[in-house]
């Protein structure tokens, strides 16, 4: 019974012991201030130096390019708040429906500090298309702000895809004397799986973070494209070119730096692995559970994502019992969200309530074994089993389809 | 309420395995969620109750079937069972509520539509704070099945009503004013529609309309 078994990988991952040790020499041996002049400063400033390379490595881009930050939220917010303010005038920003509310949240202040906001809605497996992208456009257009790959359903958006049309678009729209639109994209769960090549990408703008790659919490990275203007939202001694004041966290940098170039080399041969288990659990899950509606996309999904709907019951009763047996996951179900709002990703999928309320994530990280998903197998028919003979709810599937299909899908201009 | 609030100090439902941390929710809830008292698993077996109570949906998250059995000479309730669609606090709180309703020979009908949901709370030596609403549909749906009783047991001057919420502004019309078309009778929305002009000058309201006819169809007359 004393199994632990951590299915919630995409909440936030361990620190890879090998990033530890990289970080070991920076809290008490060099601890100097980047910004000293002496001996004991140059080494801080030299990690700095090699991580900020390391990072560019990755990102296919030059070291200069790269901000630190104190994690993948503050970089979402200095993206879209520092370009925004960077205007100094009224803009238009678009967004999608399905993102991390540190990016809704951005844009929705914004909005309500006077600057236009378009929100996009997404299709029943929760792609952004480049056509609502085309729509939305306006001549005052200055920000796109889509994710990577979702945190909740994992799916992948045609970030490439928007990317080349922006940037195209951007050609002309500055011989019309228009201004560029930045094209920003929060990979904070893709950076460990996908390719984040700035270049092949064609984006503006990248968040990523430290916390869910086995690197450190508390770290991030904004990397800007030259010509990308920004005002820091942080104001202090000047640190990271201005746009981050703040002592640099060295062993925090170090560790991300490394993060990323483990998942680097290791995430092909990783994501096979995990594709494979991902696939598997999925089918077994949706075979051996009737009413269970799988949420996102089956294939272009993040290898460790599996976020099914078991429809009858509710997520937190199923998590708690699945904490009864050592098993750690996480639920799209208003009873955990502190709002009381059901998820608002399950929800922009065009599903009704209900689906939200009973969907149950389980991501999947490198320690994740066949061995981990068959315990869960054995055990979760049995709980959905309870939980639905003390149920007095039988939500119809034809309506919960119809409720999909019915769903509206519109633009909407805030 | 301050039991509440201590209890709800941490605000984590789910503590990992070996930490030392408390789980946010009490020994009681853990026990009635793990072994719910009165629980009905098949609701088709269930015979020879005079009180049938629903409330909540699956869409806003919670819902709640109660079945009672009440002795019509001591006006008590000797047996309450109970299905819930809901979280942990939920099915806990239903739990509690059937043992509150039953113990000690049974609970009086004017006592047990006294039954609020803070009650049920500390009963359940409190929840964290915002699981609180969780537990505010186990005492609805109670009254909801008292009533039920008092309708088919021709105590209708019994009837306890719940709060009023505007339905039409243009009509003013309430849900009590819909729950009273039903409970005269009004069996669809031609009829309610006859009793109080709802959603007639404003159409835009009558699928709720709709909604709460079957709702209050099937509370006193399913």
């Amino acid at each position: 019974m004393n199994k632990h078994i951590y299915l919630d990988h995409a909440s936030t991952t361990p620190t890879d012991p090998r990033v530890v040790k990289a970080m070991e020499p920076y809290w008490n041996e060099k601890y100097g201030n980047p910004s000293s002049l002496y001996r004991l400063s140059l080494a801080s400033k030299q990690a700095i130096i090699d991580s900020r390379e390391k990072i560019a490595k990755v990102l296919n881009c030059q070291p200069d390019e790269i901000i630190f930050t104190g994690g993948g939220t503050e970089s979402i917010n200095l993206a879209i708040k520092g370009s925004v303010w960077a205007a100094k005038k009224p803009v238009h920003i678009i967004t999608s429906k399905v993102e991390h509310p540190a990016v809704l949240n951005s844009c929705q202040r914004l909005n309500s500090q006077g600057h236009k906001l378009s929100i996009l809605p997404v299709d029943r497996y929760g792609f952004v298309s480049l056509e609502d992208v085309k729509k939305a456009i306006k001549d005052d257009t200055l920000l796109v702000s889509i994710m990577m790959a979702n945190n909740e359903i994992g799916t992948i958006q045609p970030i490439q895809e928007i990317g080349v049309y922006i940037e195209k678009l951007n050609k002309e729209r500055v011989e019309k004397g228009l201004d560029k639109i930045y094209f920003h994209t929060d990979a904070c769960q893709a950076a460990g799986a996908l390719d984040i090549d700035v270049k092949k990408l064609h984006v503006d703008m990248i968040t990523i973070n430290g916390s869910k790659i086995y690197g450190p919490k508390g770290v991030g990275v904004l990397y800007l494209k030259p010509g990308t203007k920004l005002i820091p939202i942080i104001d202090g001694g000047g640190q990271e070119k201005k746009m981050r004041s703040g002592t640099e966290n060295v062993p925090g940098i170090v560790g991300m730096a490394e993060a990323l170039d483990i998942a680097y080399q290791e995430k092909e041969k990783e994501n096979k692995r995990q594709i494979e288990l991902r696939d598997w659990f999925i089918e077994q899950l949706l075979k051996t559970i009737d009413k269970s509606i799988l949420n996102g996309d089956p294939k272009k999904r993040l290898p460790n994502n599996i976020n099914i709907s078991f429809l009858d019951i509710e997520g937190e009763a199923v998590l708690l019992y699945l904490d009864e047996i050592g098993v750690m996951a996480s639920t799209g179900s208003a009873c955990t969200s502190s709002s009381l709002e059901p998820s608002h990703v399950i929800r922009a999928l065009g599903a009704p309530y209900e689906v939200a309320h009973g969907s149950i994530r389980f991501t999947m990280g490198k320690s994740t074994t066949k061995k981990d998903l068959q315990h869960v197998l054995e055990n979760f028919p049995e709980i959905v089993k309870k939980l639905r003979q003390a149920s007095p709810a039988n939500v119809d599937m034809a309506e919960v389809e119809k409720t999909f299909v019915d769903a509206e899908r519109k633009i909407l201009d805030l | 309420m301050s039991q509440t609030k201590k209890s709800a100090a941490a605000d984590i439902d789910i503590v990992p395995k070996g930490s030392d941390e408390a789980w946010a929710y009490s020994k009681i809830i853990k026990d009635h969620f793990f072994k719910p008292r009165n629980l009905i698993l098949d609701a088709k077996d269930v015979k020879g109750y005079n009180g049938l109570g629903m409330v909540g949906s699956p869409a806003c998250g919670d819902m709640m079937k109660v079945w009672l059995w009440i002795d019509e000479k001591e006006d008590k309730i000797k047996e309450m069972k109970w299905q819930t669609f809901g979280c942990g606090s939920a099915i806990s709180a239903t739990s509690m509520l059937s043992v509150m309703a039953t113990e000690n020979g049974g609970m009086k009908l004017d006592d047990a539509l006294e039954i609020k949901a803070q009650h049920i709370t500390e009963r359940l030596g409190g929840l964290p704070v915002r699981k609180i609403h969780c537990s505010v549909l186990g005492d609805k749906a109670l009254r909801s099945a008292i009533n039920n009783y008092f309708i088919k047991s021709g105590q209708k001057d019994r009837v306890i009503k719940e709060q009023v919420r505007i339905i039409d502004k243009q009509a003013k019309v309430t849900d009590h004013d819909i729950e009273e078309a039903v409970l005269e009778g009004a069996q669809n929305l031609e009829e309610v529609q006859k009793k109080t002009k709802v959603g007639i000058g404003n159409p835009s309201v009558i699928p709720e309309v709709e909604q709460l006819i079957r709702f209050y169809t099937e509370k006193y007359f399913g």
